[in-house]
């Protein structure tokens, strides 16, 4: 198709066509929710070009150049839900070991792992999550024996081969009851860990670094480098209020420390001091329950209590069970939660950026991934209704301006068995 | 979070995985297992005080598949007294609730929870579900493991609007033991939950975990071979017993006669369609009924085989893949087993799942309809209302709302099957027991009192 300039108004419905490459397109008509944290706006529009989004907002009757305008007739349009720390990728099937890349138990190096190569951008899970609306995630080890699972990546959820938007892109580290557990057995043995670690890692940036004497492996304290340095961020799994406190008062001795607190179940009762420190959180948001002596404050309204006191929440930390295409149920909930007395919820906008804009940001990619706004990735998802409804879904996936296919594992077997009848071959003959 | 879901992946697929079947035939014979050896355990729940209450203006669910606008629902001891539209006289002794522009249903039913046999905090001390130690345990009862001060259930209740429930034995075992059915009313014992005149039901499992957990110590079943020939030996000398006096007593034979009599309901956790059909005849074969699949993720391939037993699916909306027997599932399960006119039921077998059973069968009904299966609202709440009680045997009691049920009501700030509501009011026999207007107006358990977060709103 070759391009022409045409007033939008006067646009009528092209089909979407089957597409491998970026291309040029102008999403008409639409509900848009950009993602910010605004409030959707109808009659909206979207224009990419490049790959990258170059308006989106209300139809002002401008004049747009592009190869394709999709007329959605209303349906809902928005950026692609950015998954933050998922496994996804990682396993075929979470219980089959041998399918199985998440940790590494058995390994003499634990900072030094590094998902990026071990991503399969063809796992079920990738496809399953690309199909609900999820375009980009990052991917997280499992602690195996050490206290630091390892390094994270960034990934697009494309059909294609190339995954990893940004590899090594953040270090995980546990503390709380599993840190100490990892750590030999106590919190007061976590924290030594912890600080050791780092302190090692900074001497082996220094070209101080007496090996022999060393608990870190080379590998290992290589890599903690960054992360000292504050070149890598550092994501630390916590959740009871106390050890919260201890963390921030680390940034004393480790000042650099660019810090990312996941799970966090008791951070409405510091929310104060996280929102002085400027450390984002990554929130569980439907944890209600003192699941552990850690989480006895664990409530639905601690997201948006800590929203509210001023900290950088996005939902995140999905894996397993709850699925990263459940994000948008989870955000819902939050919605939900306004109308409940007592209870702090979000606002709808609020609710779509912290699984969108606000994780992408959280990963140092502000206005470059989950939002629509100039510049930013064209990943975009059209909806067949309001996206956080449980009754939507997505009709259309574009990552980086590349429409997606929807078909996965789950949608063929849907398939050969919208019915039941065998009677001319049996079901393996239908394909 | 993540750690407690790798646990269960590595050491506890059991937990996750655990499942039920139950028969759907309430208990009328007169030779009760449950019940001729002196009832043990019994039942002293009293429901607690209510006024006679009017819902009014409400849009009604009855959970039996009808819908009424603008409805009316009459409350009065303990029991739904009648419901109907507008036009419905309200005697002048009704405490009136204006409903308009909210939604009412009958109280939710959870038919898979280890809500107090794997109680918060998850710690090993309250980690009471699973008798492994043998691969057929029909002596153990649920009941004995259940602390009532599991804070979970203040959680269902809140959130989920859960009026009934079913605390299984886990899945390590073929024969898991026996389940409880509890009203979910906080008490201080066990017995003061239980739900009157509820049958048992009888835990088993297909597949992976109990050939897992007993092969890895190196004992029979290592396969599903082993499985079907453990659990077929087992019948069979229940059998003999079964036919016997019975008086010689044995705690795990009397539970398996009770299934064999049809007064204990067997709840089958079984994944794959192909072992399902493998457990139908295995039951055919020894004289029993299962009442639902538990976990039962690749229902929908043999939806007709099914309904032609009337067995009900328990099922989630989309959970797949954590495990290689739940590979094939996919979210239009429940739409398919409906359009062939099958039983679905959505379940939860999870302490937070159990606080959106609505929200789960609100995906899987929206899953259909993008294949072309269309399923009216007041359908898809009987999944997880009226279909668990047939499941579990107190659909005679409770489950819908008709007059003489008992009033076990939820009162909704807008429809349940919207991501946007949540329970505004819950009644138990006619007794208020929980209102969001009200900060007293939920439970609150012993392990939580003065620790922080104390009465939140969670």
């Amino acid at each position: 198709m070759t391009a022409r300039r045409f007033l939008l108004a006067a646009v009528s419905l092209i089909a979407l066509p089957q597409v491998v490459h970026a291309q040029d397109f102008v999403i008409t008509n639409a509900t848009v929710a950009k993602g910010d944290g605004s409030e959707p706006i109808s009659g909206g529009v979207v224009e990419v070009r490049g790959g990258k989004v170059v308006y989106a907002g209300p139809a002002m009757g401008q004049a747009m150049e592009t190869d394709t305008v999709i007329d959605v007739a209303g349906m809902w349009v928005t950026p692609g839900i950015f998954a933050a720390v998922t496994d996804i990728g990682l396993a075929d099937v979470g219980g089959v070991s041998e399918s199985n890349d998440t940790s590494a138990n058995s390994s003499p190096f634990n900072a030094a792992l590094d998902v990026a190569t071990s991503i399969n951008p063809s796992s079920q899970d990738i496809a399953v999550t690309r199909v609900g609306g999820v375009t980009r995630a990052t991917v997280a080890p499992s602690p195996g024996k050490s206290i630091f699972a390892g390094q994270g990546a960034l990934i697009d959820t494309g059909a294609d081969p190339d995954a990893v938007t940004e590899a090594r892109a953040f270090q995980l580290v546990t503390l709380g009851e599993g840190g100490a557990r990892l750590a030999g057995g106590s919190r007061v043995a976590s924290e030594v860990t912890l600080r050791n670690a780092l302190r090692e890692a900074r001497a082996f940036a220094d070209g101080k670094w007496g090996g022999d004497d060393a608990m870190l492996t080379r590998a290992d304290a290589a890599a903690l480098g960054p992360v000292v340095a504050g070149k890598q961020k550092l994501y630390i799994r916590v959740e009871r209020a106390s050890d919260i406190r201890t963390l921030l008062a680390m940034k004393q001795e480790f000042q650099q420390l660019d810090m990312v607190l996941v799970g966090v179940s008791e951070g409405w009762l510091v929310a104060k001091e996280l929102a002085a420190s400027g450390v984002p959180v990554i929130a569980d948001p439907l944890d209600d329950l003192p699941s552990s002596f850690e989480q006895l404050a664990a409530t639905q309204s601690n997201v948006g209590r800590m929203t509210q006191a001023g900290v950088k929440v996005a939902i995140g930390g999905i894996a397993a069970f709850d699925q990263p295409r459940n994000l948008k149920q989870y955000a819902g909930n939050l919605v939900a939660l306004q109308k409940v007395p007592r209870a702090a919820g979000l606002s709808w906008g609020q609710a779509l950026a912290s699984i969108t804009s606000i994780p992408a940001a959280i990963s140092g990619m502000g206005g470059k991934l989950g939002v629509l706004a100039p510049g930013a990735a064209a990943d975009v998802v059209v909806w067949d209704g309001d996206p956080l409804e449980l009754s939507s879904a997505p009709v259309h996936v574009f990552i980086d301006g590349v429409q997606q296919p929807l078909e996965n594992h789950q949608t063929r077997l849907r398939d050969r068995y919208k019915n039941l009848d065998e009677s001319a071959l049996p079901k393996a003959y239908d394909w | 979070m993540q750690f407690r879901t790798l646990a269960l992946l590595g050491g506890m697929i059991a937990l996750a995985a655990c499942s039920t079947t139950g028969d759907s035939r309430p208990g009328t014979s007169s030779k009760n297992a449950a019940t001729e050896n002196g009832a043990p355990f019994p039942s002293t729940y009293k429901p607690y005080p209510g006024v006679p209450t009017a819902l009014v203006g409400a849009t009604v669910f009855d959970g039996a598949g009808a819908k009424i606008e603008n409805g009316t629902v009459l409350l009065a001891g303990g029991k739904v007294v009648a419901i109907g539209g507008p036009d419905l006289a309200i005697p002048a002794e009704y405490t009136r609730i204006d409903g308009v522009g909210k939604f009412v249903t009958p109280g939710v039913i959870d038919i898979h929870s280890h809500l107090g046999d794997y109680a918060s905090p998850a710690v090993e001390a309250n980690s009471d579900g699973n008798e492994a130690t043998s691969p057929t345990t029909p002596e153990v009862w649920a009941e004995h493991s259940v602390w009532p001060q599991d804070p979970g259930f203040s959680r269902a209740l809140a959130n989920g609007g859960v009026t009934s429930l079913q605390i299984l034995p886990g899945s390590a075992n073929l024969m898991g033991g026996r389940s409880v059915t509890l009203k979910n009313i906080p008490s201080r014992t066990v017995q003061g939950m239980k739900f009157p005149g509820a049958p048992y039901g009888f835990k088993m499992a297909c597949g992976e975990n109990p050939k897992r957990v007993y092969g890895g110590k190196g004992r029979m079943p290592s396969t599903r071979m082993g499985n079907f020939a453990v659990n077929r030996q087992t019948w069979l000398d229940a059998k003999k017993y079964a036919a016997g006096d019975r008086k010689n007593r044995d705690l795990a034979k009397e539970t398996l006669a009770g299934a064999l009599d049809g007064q204990i309901l067997v709840h089958n956790h079984c994944y794959r369609a192909d072992e399902m059909a493998l457990v139908i005849d295995m039951a055919k074969e020894m004289g029993y009924k299962v009442s639902a699949f538990h976990h039962a993720v690749e229902s929908y391939k043999i939806g007709d085989l099914l309904k032609e037993n009337d067995i009900c699916s328990a099922i989630w909306a989309d959970w797949y893949g954590f495990k290689m027997e739940s590979y094939d599932g996919i979210p239009e399960n429940a739409a398919i087993l409906q359009r062939e006119g099958a039983c679905v039921v959505i379940h939860s077998d999870d302490a937070n799942g159990i606080q959106r059973l609505n929200q789960e069968a609100a995906k899987a009904q929206a899953s259909g309809r993008r294949m072309g299966i269309t399923i009216a609202d007041a359908d898809v709440i009987s999944w997880f209302t009226r279909n668990p009680a047939k499941a579990m045997g107190i659909d005679k009691q409770t489950g819908s709302l008709e007059a003489g049920k008992m009033a076990d009501v939820v009162l909704w700030n807008g429809n349940p099957l919207s991501i946007y509501s949540r329970p505004e009011k819950v009644w138990i026999d006619g007794a208020l027991m929980y209102d969001y207007d009200n900060p007293k107006m939920r439970p609150v358990s012993d392990f939580e009192l003065g620790q922080p977060g104390e009465g939140d709103v969670k």
